[in-house]
């Protein structure tokens, strides 16, 4: 059964679809799995066996009817714990919502039923998205695979960690300024945050609602392709997402081709504030693309020294807003506090008691920074660096098809590093955060081990909006040029588990 | 509460300038909601007309109803104002039970309509040009019921219930700028224009329009300044004022409080207050101050409304004519004085007479039938006369068969009462009543001959001259034929016997 769980999802679709193995078999030998180590990753917060194996059972039907669906029949799958479903709860990691079940199914989580992908569970995530290392999770951190002393990354750690310990063999996460991008490099597994507006967010419990987007966590890059090309599309629900097709992901990964391509490496994210090892492989793959042909140019992007301090504010403003909605009024957690209880005590009781550290944290900066008074200087300012930011991606995609950074300035740190410091946490997402800030494509696929502690390093690859295709076209180039080098995924080399 | 002290209208109007300033709410009649597909529908069971986004459930997200944005266009150009070609729309951050996300998503800079004007004719003929700033679009608050308690509110409630049906249910809020100049007139001038805006909407059929509901609602800001004074006084906004009566007492009871303030060396608190009808005046609710933080910022979850310039001439077209114009022509057509047109118009029967006059009737018989027997059967029941059951082709058809001689004044509203009383078409309420004019000639005659035998003196007298005393018989023979003779044949039958 280890052949099954460490495959990639393309192989397991290509079983199913074959009648070789069924999806109950698939199915079942990753909840065998989780269930035996979950428990030392904390991967999942929810999961629910006889749930999971009757849409296998249901799958496997429609294929000996003949009605196969979707590229990925069968294939389960696992869900970040912030997109809403009806069969399990849906707590977005948070104690305001323990034991919320949804009345209705994310607009993505209809599509994975649609396609008879068999959910596997609900991964874990920091509180409401809000960090990058699943310390905030109200659940307990989520543990990486390769030294479970570390942080798989966050906030969809739950999904990376599920990966790179083979406890799914696909995963959806979300991203708001690298929430799959950072977790993936961090766990050597391919995260991809597609075109905002490609992926419907309808049912996706709202962080930051203009930054927001949902996308695959996977083995390799075709996974991760095979997946968007299941999930994407226009949602009438979601007024942001986008009204036109953006081609086939598949297509554009076997179709990868190196000849002609610009690449342009961003001068503000290629030297300083990188860990060595990480800039080591950076270097690397850099090397490896001239080598196999690729031009490579040197873009400017001066207003990304501000994307950080823009994106603390906007991110804050709009969940703050988003937030307010977790009253007790109508569902989740409700806290009466003694003495004579009215609503405005309820709502704060609850609050107070319901959000975790980090939550208050960003709910107090947002208000503030919407506050009349300080609206202009905060929000309004942040507002214009993002408008800066989106001119610097625009002329540097006239000069390079597609731009390269270092996903992460670090490999995974230790649980409990970083977690007293807010702005060193923030950090972390210094390469991804102009992504989400623009509305471009990124991907990030592992390029090696940092040579100082054997950890994953990531590359993140940006492409112009609504190219998403060109995206994981350079995605595939760089993957088979390592795969020449390495013969296996860089998950294969993921310790044993079950020795751990 | 101690009742407030006020200075004479007459006074307070001699010694202040008045500035008010209206916001109106109108209530949609689309189909569905503002953003998502549940229905707009008043009246429902609790909490039925629900769905992930009108409750703000997690995760759900607005979709904009096309048709409310229609709507919308269609007021703003009604107001003549100009149609933003990027309409955005913002979050109004603040907490409150019947808020199902905790803000409500409005318009703050950039709403759909802006820069209109309205032009408003009071009683005396005199017309005020009201300025327009805004018509923009926002979604309504669920409706709240607290049990227990003396005063109905929150505050010492034992519980509250919420009803989310109204939720989402598609707003324009129309803000005039701040309108001078009406002096002593401001208080018939802020309930004229609100009158107008009703109108408006009844008329393009964009609202249902009935206040009663709720469906226009209107909050009056009224401020006070010494005559001759550039600064705008502190001014007080009165909230959801209900009906047209009450919006000129409560601009009128404001002026007279806020003078008498003024006048003893007082400050006005900025703040909003409430309009009691029962008891004729405003109590102090929420102080308003640079306190109340809304917070608003962009809706990231929604793109702009940007309407394409042949969308909005293609709305243009389908405007409907202009109440005020509409009202001049028929007043025109049908001949009425103005004092009988005014009758109608504030009893809001235009419609109905327009209707009962397109089904034959004459205008004056129309007037007659609806301001007068209608509304006060409608009185006596205590519903509005354009609910009674009864349509204008119906009324029409009564007067039909007057004009033919068929019916009496008296056995037509046998008729009417017959139709209200569900028996059907006044037709069959003729035949199954045995409504009809007895025409017989030898009946009455055999009637008359009967009443002038117990009445043997009335002959002589009319042979006499003394024509008036054939008014005993002719009262005998109408009772006799149950009422269903017409009294003048009857007359006529009775000289001739005197000849
Ligand atoms: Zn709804």
């Amino acid at each position: 059964m280890t052949e099954i769980t460490s495959s990639s999802a393309a192989v397991l679709a290509g079983l199913i679809s074959s009648k070789q193995v069924s999806s109950v078999e698939i199915t079942t030998a990753f909840l065998d799995r989780l269930e035996k180590l979950n428990p030392k990753t904390n991967s999942y917060l929810h999961f629910n066996r006889e749930n999971s194996l009757a849409q296998a059972k249901k799958a496997d039907q429609q294929l000996a009817d003949g009605t196969a669906v979707s590229p990925l029949h069968g294939v389960p799958i696992a869900v970040k714990d912030n997109l809403t479903t009806t069969d399990a709860p849906t707590t977005a990691g948070s104690k305001i919502l323990e034991g919320w079940v949804p009345q209705y199914d994310a607009t993505v989580v209809r599509k994975l039923r649609e396609a008879s992908m068999p959910i596997l569970g609900k991964t874990n995530l920091d509180e409401f998205a809000m960090g990058s290392s699943t310390e905030f999770s109200a659940y307990g951190p989520s543990r990486n695979p390769w030294d479970l002393s570390r942080i798989p990354g966050g906030s969809g750690g739950g999904s990376s960690s599920a990966i790179a310990g083979h406890l799914a063999p696909l995963a959806i996460g979300s991203d708001t300024g690298g929430s799959i991008r950072f977790p993936a490099a961090m766990t050597g597994s391919v995260g991809a945050k597609p075109t905002y507006g490609a992926v419907s967010r309808y049912g996706l419990i709202a962080l930051a609602s203009s930054l927001d987007q949902i996308g695959p966590v996977t083995n390799s890059v075709m996974d991760a392709a095979m997946l968007q090309d299941v999930i994407g599309g226009y949602d009438p629900r979601d007024s942001t997402s986008l009204p036109n097709s953006l081609g086939s992901m598949v297509q554009s990964v076997k179709e990868a081709d190196v000849k002609g391509l610009r690449v342009g490496v961003i001068k503000q994210l290629s030297s300083d504030g990188f860990q060595p090892g990480v800039k080591a492989c950076f270097d690397d793959t850099i090397e490896k693309l001239a080598a196999a042909g690729a031009e490579i140019i040197e873009v400017d992007c001066p207003s990304f020294e501000y994307a950080v301090a823009a994106y603390y504010l906007i991110l804050p403003a709009e969940a703050s807003s988003n937030l307010a909605k977790f009253d007790s009024v109508r569902f989740g957690l409700r806290v009466t506090p003694d003495g004579n209880p009215t609503i405005e005590n309820v709502m704060a009781a609850t609050r107070e008691q319901g959000f975790g550290p980090e939550v208050k944290r960003r709910i107090i900066l947002g208000t503030y920074a919407l506050s009349s008074g300080h609206y202009d200087a905060y929000y309004g300012s942040a507002q214009k660096v993002r408008t800066l930011i989106q001119q610097d991606l625009a002329m540097a995609f006239t000069q390079a098809d597609v731009l390269l950074t270092p996903t992460a300035p670090t490999t995974a740190f230790k649980i409990g590093e970083k977690v007293d410091d807010p702005l060193a946490m923030y950090l972390n997402d210094v390469a991804t955060i102009p992504a989400n800030l623009a509305g471009i494509p990124g991907i990030s696929v592992p390029n090696g081990l940092a040579s100082e502690d054997g950890l994953p390093s990531g590359l993140q690859i940006l492409a112009p909006a609504m190219q998403d295709a060109q995206m994981y076209r350079v995605a595939s180039i760089v993957e088979k040029l390592y795969m020449d080098q390495w013969g296996a995924s860089l998950i294969a080399r993921v310790p044993d588990l079950e020795a751990l | 509460m101690a009742k407030e002290q006020l200075m004479s209208y007459e006074d307070a109007i001699e010694r202040f300038e008045v500035v008010i300033g209206l916001e109106v709410h109108v209530e949609l009649n689309t189909v569905s909601k503002m953003f998502c597909g549940c229905a707009n529908n008043f009246g429902s069971e609790p909490n039925t007309n629900v769905c992930p986004t009108c409750l703000g459930l997690p995760g759900s997200l607005p979709a904009v109803n096309r048709k409310a944005v229609e709507s919308s266009i269609a007021i703003g150009l009604a107001l003549d104002c100009q149609i933003a070609s990027n309409g955005r729309f913002a979050r109004k951050n603040y907490f409150y039970p019947d808020l199902a996300k905790n803000f409500q998503t409005s318009q703050f800079d950039e709403p759909i309509a802006f820069e209109g004007e309205i032009s408003i004719e009071l009683e005396t003929g005199e017309v005020f040009m009201v300025p327009i700033e805004r018509a923009h679009m926002e979604e309504d608050a669920g409706k709240l019921t607290h049990v227990g308690g003396a005063t109905g509110r929150i505050q010492g409630a034992e519980y509250s219930l919420v009803d989310y049906n109204r939720a989402g249910v598609p707003l324009v809020e129309i803000v005039t700028k701040p309108i001078y100049g009406a002096l002593d007139k401001a208080p018939e001038l802020a309930a004229t224009y609100v009158r107008a805006i009703r109108d408006i909407v009844k008329s393009m059929n964009v609202s249902d329009a009935k206040m009663e509901r709720g469906n226009v609602r209107c909050d009056a800001n009224v401020s006070l300044r010494e005559k001759g004074a550039e600064k705008l006084g502190t001014r007080t906004e009165t909230k959801n004022v209900n009906s047209l009566k009450s919006i000129e007492n409560t601009v009128r009871y404001e002026i007279r409080r806020q003078a008498f303030i003024l006048a003893a060396g007082g400050k006005i608190i900025q703040e909003t207050r409430h309009w009691h009808e029962d008891r004729g005046h405003t109590s102090a609710g929420r102080p308003k101050s640079d306190a109340d933080d809304y917070r608003y910022f962009p809706e990231p979850d929604l793109v702009p409304v940007q309407p394409s310039k042949e969308w909005i001439e293609e709305i243009r077209q389908t405007l409907s004519e202009k109440p005020a114009l509409r009202r001049k022509r028929l007043q025109t057509a049908w001949g009425f004085a103005d004092l009988e047109f005014r009758d109608v118009l504030n009893s809001d029967l235009l419609d109905e007479i327009e209707a009962t006059v397109s089904a034959g009737a004459s205008p004056q018989s129309a007037r007659k039938w609806w301001t007068g027997e209608l509304a006060r059967l409608a009185n006596a029941q205590q519903v509005a006369v354009q609910d009674l059951p009864i349509t204008p082709e119906q009324v029409a058809a009564i007067q039909r068969l007057i004009d033919s001689g068929e019916l009496t004044d008296r056995i037509a509203r046998d008729v009417v009462a017959g139709v209200l009383a569900g028996e059907g078409e006044p037709a069959e309420v003729i035949e199954s009543r045995g409504l009809k004019i007895v025409t017989d000639e030898g009946a009455l005659i055999a009637a008359i001959d009967k009443a002038l035998a117990s009445q043997p003196d009335v002959m002589e007298k009319i042979r006499d001259g003394k024509l008036q005393a054939a008014g005993a018989v002719i009262g005998a023979v109408m009772q006799e034929m149950r009422g269903q003779a017409d009294a003048a044949r009857v007359r006529e039958l009775i000289l001739e016997r005197a000849k």
